[in-house]
C-alpha cells in the first residue's frame, strides 16, 4: 500500500463531513428524523402522509450544486465526468437501491447517523459494505486486469 | 428520556402535528438537504474517482474520505445527544427514530449488495442525487437504477 499524497484532502473532507453531520443534527432537532438518504428516497413513494418533508429534503440535495456555485464558486468539486457505460451505472444503481433497502440504510443512515447513535447494527452494516466495496474495486482494478494482462 | 432509551426506539408519537410545526419542518428539511448536499460536494464524496481512490487500498490509496465519516459522526452526535436529553424536537414534530433491531441476514446481504454497487461506480445514494443536480447523465442512469431497486424491495417491518 502507498498513500496518494497529491490527492489527500483531509481538511475539506473533515469540513464537508462536519456539514453533513450538522445537516443530520438539524433534521433530527427540527424534524425528529434520521438523515438517511436511501430511507428518505424509499419513502417518497411509499409513505403517504409522510412525504412532503422528504420531497423538500431531496430538493435541497438537488439544489446544492447551484447554491454552492452561486455563493462560493471557488469551492467544491466540478460536475462529475460522464462515464460512457450506462448499463454499468444502471446495474450499480440497482445494487445500491436493493442493497440499501434490504439493509435499511446506506453510508449516511448507517455510516453517519447510525454510528453517531452507537448502533452495533450500523457498525456491522458499515463493516460489510466497506469491505465489499473495497473487494469489488480490488477485483476490477487489480484482480481482473491483472489476470487479463 | 435518556440516550439509552432513544437507542431502544421506536419513539413514535401519534399526535398530529400542528400546521405551523409542519411548515417549520419543511424549512428544516430544506436547510438540512442543502447543507447535506453542500457537505457532500465539499468533502469530495460526489467525485466517483475520489471515492474509488479511497476504496482502492492496494493501489495509491487516498484516505481522505475517512475524515468525512469522522467529521460527520462527531457533528451528528451533537443532535443525537440533544434529542436524547430533551426527548423531543424543537418544532413540536414527533421524534421518529428507527427501532433497534438485531443484526440479521437481511442487513448483511443488503450491505454486501450495496457495497458491490458502490464499488462498481463510486456512487452512494446521497452523492448520486446531488450529482443529478449537476445534470449529470451518469448520475441520472445510476439514480434510475437505484430508485427502481429502492422501490421494488418491500419494506421490512420490525418484529415487535
Amino acid at each position: 500500500m502507498s498513500i496518494a499524497w497529491q490527492a489527500f484532502t483531509p481538511w475539506s473532507a473533515l469540513a464537508g463531513g462536519a456539514l453533513i453531520g450538522l445537516a443530520a443534527t438539524a433534521l433530527l432537532l427540527v424534524n425528529g428524523r434520521v438523515a438517511g438518504i436511501s430511507g428518505i428516497l424509499a419513502g417518497l413513494l411509499r409513505a403517504p402522509g409522510d412525504r412532503a418533508w422528504r420531497f423538500v429534503f431531496v430538493a435541497g440535495l438537488l439544489l446544492a450544486p447551484l447554491v454552492l456555485h452561486l455563493f462560493a464558486p471557488g469551492l467544491g468539486v466540478p460536475a462529475p465526468a460522464d462515464a460512457p457505460d450506462a448499463r454499468l451505472l444502471l446495474l450499480a444503481g440497482l445494487l445500491v437501491g436493493v442493497g440499501t433497502r434490504l439493509a435499511n440504510g446506506c453510508t449516511s443512515g448507517h455510516g453517519v447517523c447510525g454510528l453517531a447513535r452507537l448502533s452495533l447494527r450500523s457498525l456491522a452494516a458499515v463493516a460489510v459494505f466497506m469491505g465489499t466495496a473495497i473487494g469489488v474495486v480490488f477485483l476490477v482494478r487489480h484482480g481482473l486486469a491483472g489476470a487479463a494482462a | 428520556m435518556s440516550t439509552s432509551q432513544l437507542k431502544q426506539g421506536p419513539t413514535i408519537t401519534t399526535a398530529v402535528p400542528a400546521s405551523g410545526a409542519r411548515v417549520v419542518g419543511w424549512l428544516g428539511a430544506l436547510l438540512s438537504g442543502l447543507l447535506f448536499g453542500v457537505g457532500l460536494l465539499l468533502s469530495g464524496m460526489t467525485d466517483p474517482a475520489k471515492v474509488l481512490g479511497f476504496l482502492d487500498i492496494s493501489g495509491a490509496w487516498d484516505p481522505s474520505l475517512a475524515f468525512v465519516m469522522v467529521g460527520g459522526i462527531a457533528a451528528a452526535r451533537v443532535g443525537v445527544a440533544i434529542v436524547g436529553r430533551r426527548g423531543a424536537t424543537f418544532s413540536g414534530l414527533p421524534v421518529c427514530l428507527p427501532p433497534k433491531r438485531a443484526i440479521d441476514a437481511r442487513l448483511i446481504v443488503g450491505s454486501a449488495l450495496f457495497g458491490a454497487g458502490w464499488g462498481l461506480a463510486g456512487y452512494c445514494p446521497g452523492p448520486a442525487v446531488v450529482s443529478l443536480g449537476f445534470g449529470s447523465w451518469s448520475a441520472a442512469a445510476l439514480v434510475s437504477g437505484m430508485l427502481l431497486g429502492l422501490w421494488s424491495v418491500p419494506h421490512s417491518r420490525p418484529r415487535q
